[in-house]
């Protein structure tokens, strides 16, 4: 309970002056600290956030820890080829502790490098979904009308096509438009591109309805009537209020965009082979299943399992978490 | 400088509830509006409250939001210190006036940004209006606010959800006050609280009137709180005014038979047994409303003309039985 | 003297947190007698609704009721099993909630949903029911019932709804009907309506009433005695009459104050300083003492229990003798 809930009417009258405090970090903290509880309260959750914490930090340091460079010609020796794991080659004093795909390179080595590109496009491809599908979502929700009417059925219309369909389909007109000589360095930005696009439209659909909803709160008509342009109106009153959801569906997006670019290097339109993603390990890896090199499809695809698992995972408690609803 | 502040003329609201243009196309539908505001003029002095009472449906809070320009009217014309408000607010003339009036809300956590501080929340009409306020000034100008109303300068820093609903008021109240307007309009400001803070905040809103020579227009459904606030009182029916007096003279003497019929129907606090009719009927569907005296159907001295025949305000009311004298006293 | 219809005793809610456990509704005693309406009034927070959802057992986990215990007839129903209770609800003590939709399904006709009910606690045939549940429609004054039985919730207004949750309530002859909050969603002039028919209705069929309401003008105007509750305790509870014209805790004497009159009109009303404490902090010793007027050292340390200074009026201040002087 406040102090000030005692303090009776005010005398009309002039009081000396005081400004209020500014802002404490301390306050920041302790309004977090109910998120903070429900996280500690699921070990689920717990375990999910550490185990994407390995795997980004992982993916990051990749060039520090990994123990080889599976992109330098000179450290490869076809020879270490098919090596399995947790064993030396027969050929070099190299050790895999996943073993050694068909040209050599350690499987540990190609993953750390391969979620370095996956988490770089998920992220990217996610970033500009959100702010594509927010920034539309906003103007669709506070304007309504023809505008909401036109952006939404886009956004039906998109939907209604499986994500992977867009993507190939944006991607196969960026394949046609781009110079052939700028094609292997543009890629993964078509590669962003295509999954993004893909992706704006229940980010626009998530914000336009807490945006309608919020448009019609009382604290924008206070702004309205002290003629606020509406566009501050939206950026400053409407969109911090409108984040919650799209930081969950944005956590959940990400899984999927990881996925789904793994998904398309699968099919063998992604990035270029030169820089390996876990789909297209996972493309390199399915050819030697059935002759027994299992250890190249499986550890790329346990990684891949486990970074989408452990993203949604969060991304299902952030919801719950930030659900006044159910807390 | 007496004199009306500001000057509603024959405003009229109507929305747009059809379906959607597919479903009307379909099922052969017309478009179908709702009159919520209905030909409703009155005048509101410096320095006074005017209050308009009346239940759900009756309009009151359409008419607030029109005032402060939330709606656009279909008809009529809003005067405010005698320039036209409905034309449509632009320019530096606008930023001017709207600087003059302000407006307090019935839920006061939906009139609070959740997301913002009370400092930001109470500061916001000063980097409105007087964008050159220098910070330090601007947070001075806050704290001050902040014990005007009751609170003190160090509650700047939390956000709303941690205040009671009575302290949220004082907020809203304060961030009203803070650019230094002439006039109010306070659209159900207590509803929603509890009897001892409404005791309160109505008390501070009287202190603020009298301090800085407010106006307000004061919007509400409990006719005891209408009496304690006002000057004038107008009440609506359906959206249309049916009587207008002063509380004094309203309270006294009520004329139409709905205003009779609402101070009836308010619980006998005082226990005193005074004698009462039975309130009859309930409030009509505003999407088809009986025609002539939309009261009609539930007054006891009705008529074929006030069956057929909409009845004008004259001499503050709008009653045919009154013209005709057939009101019992 | 008869005995009382139902009897609350020492009945405690518990609300476990994080930060500890809540009491909202502390140490309540009071009798219902047959055909009694029995107010109990107080501001958001002070444990009303909680204290009617405890007698009926819908108190929703993780709050607890602690301690006490409730009698029905002189039997105790605080602690029957679920579905025994759901038998005592509706068959013994009707009830009646703010919102209609509450009692009301949206999917199903007012017919379906009445005839169920009247069958699930009576032992009538379909079309028994049938005619019972029209009879009811008649009584809380439904125009045209015998056809309007057969529309569904949606197509009555408000306060229609509210007669047929009346109904509802009625329907299998209950002794005692918990109203909380009936009116506050409904305008003044239909307001006035509603209580008039539950009033009336329940004096026909003797069952009592426990009315849960914010507005001491409804208690005015429908009670025999009333409760009133601060910071989940009773602070007074009395005839209706004496509580309003001579109350004797500065509480409601304080929230009487701030009510404004329709008969007069003073410059300011009289206000209690500052608000109800949130349930996390409840003062120690008497829980209004920071903003009572009368407030003596004694407030600060004891809490004051329920004594009854004058027959029939018990409150809970040391600005009385502890003896009762009948």
């Amino acid at each position: 309970m406040s102090s000030q809930d005692m303090t009776p009417a005010p005398a009309p009258g002039t009081p000396a002056p005081v400004a209020p405090p500014r802002p404490t970090g301390r306050l920041r903290r302790m309004l977090d600290s109910d998120i903070f509880y429900s996280w500690k309260r699921s070990p689920v959750t717990v375990i999910a956030t550490f185990t994407a914490l390995f795997l980004i930090l992982m993916a990051l340091m990749a060039p520090l820890i990994a123990p080889h460079d599976p992109f330098n010609p000179a450290s490869l020796n076809l020879m270490d080829g098919f090596t399995p794991p947790a064993s030396a080659s027969a050929f070099s004093d190299n050790w895999f502790l996943m073993g050694a795909d068909n040209q050599g390179r350690d499987v540990l080595s190609t993953i750390m490098y391969g979620s370095r590109v996956s988490l770089f496009v998920g992220f990217m491809a996610t970033l500009f979904a959100v702010v594509m599908g927010m920034g539309l979502g906003l103007a669709a929700g506070y304007n309504g009308g023809m505008i909401d009417a036109v952006i939404m059925r886009v956004a039906d219309i998109q939907l209604s096509f499986p994500a992977i369909l867009i993507a190939l389909l944006i991607f196969g007109v960026a394949r046609g438009v781009i110079p052939a000589n700028q094609q292997e360095s543009m890629a993964i930005w078509v590669l962003i591109l295509a999954i993004g696009l893909s992706n704006w439209a229940q980010f626009a659909r998530t914000v336009r309805g807490a945006t309608m909803v919020e448009r019609e709160k009382d604290y924008v008509a206070a702004a309205r009537i002290m003629g606020v342009h509406p566009v501050l109106i939206l950026l400053r009153h409407i969109l911090p209020n409108v984040l919650g959801p799209v930081l969950v569906i944005g956590t959940i997006g990400l899984a999927l965009a990881i996925i789904e670019e793994a998904t398309l290097s699968f099919l063998g339109v992604g990035v270029p082979p030169t820089q390996p993603s876990l789909g297209t390990l996972i493309r390199i890896g399915q050819q030697y299943l059935f002759s027994g090199e299992w250890w190249i499809l499986f550890f790329p695809a346990m990684t891949l399992i486990l970074l989408a698992l452990s993203v949604n995972l969060l991304g299902d408690w952030l919801r719950d978490a930030l659900n006044p609803k159910l807390r | 400088m007496s004199g009306p502040l500001l000057d509603v003329r024959n405003l009229s609201r109507r929305f747009d509830v059809s379906k959607p243009w597919l479903n009307r196309k379909i099922e052969g539908l017309e478009r179908l509006y709702v009159k919520a505001v209905d030909d409703v003029s009155f005048t509101v002095n410096r320095g006074e409250t005017f209050a308009l009472v009346g239940e759900s449906g009756s309009g009151k809070s359409t008419i607030a939001r029109l005032i402060v320009g939330l709606l656009k009217p279909t008809a009529g014309e809003i005067f405010f210190d005698g320039q036209s408000l409905a034309k449509g607010l632009n320019g530096a003339e606008a930023r001017r006036l709207r600087r003059r009036f302000q407006m307090i809300f019935q839920d006061p956590l939906a009139s609070l940004n959740p997301r913002w501080r009370v400092t930001d929340i109470i500061a916001e009409p000063l980097r409105v209006f007087e964008g050159g306020m220098a910070d330090r000034e601007r947070r001075l100008r806050v704290g001050e606010l902040l014990t005007l109303v009751g609170l003190s300068p160090e509650d700047g820093v939390k956000f709303p959800h941690q205040f009671s609903g009575g302290q949220r008021q004082r907020i809203a109240i304060a961030r009203a006050l803070a650019a230094r307007p002439e006039f109010i309009v306070c659209d159900e400001p207590t509803s929603a609280l509890d009897v001892s803070v409404q005791a309160q905040i109505l008390n501070l809103m009287k202190d603020l009137q009298r301090e800085f020579g407010l106006t307000y227009v004061f919007i509400s459904h409990n006719l005891q709180v209408v009496r304690h606030m006002s000057d004038q009182i107008g009440v609506l029916y359906l959206g249309r005014l049916a009587e207008v007096n002063s509380a004094a003279g309203l309270f006294a003497a009520p004329r139409h038979p709905y205003t009779r019929m609402l101070l009836d129907a308010v619980p006998d606090i005082e226990m005193t047994g005074r004698g009462r009719r039975k309130v009859e009927g309930e409030i009509p569907s505003p999407l088809s409303p009986p025609p002539g005296c939309t009261f009609h159907p539930r007054c006891p001295l009705a008529n074929d003309r006030c069956r057929r025949e909409v009845p004008h305000l004259r001499a503050g009311v709008a009653c045919h039985a009154v013209e005709e004298g057939r009101v019992p006293a | 003297m008869t005995e009382p219809l139902l009897s609350v005793r020492g009945l405690t809610v518990e609300f476990p947190t994080r930060h500890g456990i809540l009491t909202a509704v502390e140490d309540i005693d009071l009798d219902i007698m047959p055909g009694e309406v029995l107010g109990m009034v107080g501001e958001s927070g002070a444990g009303k609704s909680m204290t009617g959802n405890a007698i009926i057992g819908l108190i929703e986990p993780p709050g607890r009721i602690a301690r006490g215990e409730v009698l029905l007839k002189g039997q105790r129903i605080d602690n029957l099993p679920p579905d025994e209770m759901r038998a005592i609800r509706g068959r013994r003590i009707g009830m009646i909630f703010q919102d209609p939709l509450t009692s009301l399904n949206p999917l199903y006709r007012i017919s379906d949903q009445l005839v169920e009910t009247i069958r699930t606690h009576l032992p009538l045939s379909r079309d028994a029911a049938l005619k019972r549940a029209i009879g009811l429609l008649d009584d809380v004054g439904i125009p045209d019932a015998a056809r309007r039985i057969d529309d569904y919730p949606h197509q009555f207004s408000g306060g229609m709804r509210q007669r047929v949750v009346i109904a509802l309530a009625l329907c299998a002859e209950p002794d005692l009907v918990i109203a909380d909050e009936p009116t506050t969603a409904l305008d003044v002039s239909v307001q006035a309506q509603i209580i008039e028919v539950m009033k009336q209705l329940c004096a026909e069929r003797g069952a009592a009433i426990l009315l849960v309401t914010h507005d001491m003008g409804v208690i005015a105007e429908t009670a025999d005695r009333v409760a009133v509750m601060y910071a989940g305790r009773i602070a007074e509870i009395g005839p209706v009459r004496d509580v309003i014209k001579h109350a004797m805790h500065p509480y409601t004497a304080g929230l009487m104050g701030a009510i404004p009159r329709l008969g007069e009109n003073l410059d300011r009303l009289s206000q209690i300083p500052g608000a109800m404490p949130r349930l996390s902090a409840i003062p120690q010793g008497c829980a209004f003492n920071p903003r009572c007027p009368r407030v003596m050292d004694r407030c600060r340390v004891d809490r004051p229990g329920l004594l009854e200074p004058v027959p029939g009026r018990r409150v809970a201040c040391w600005l009385y003798p502890e003896e009762a002087q009948a």
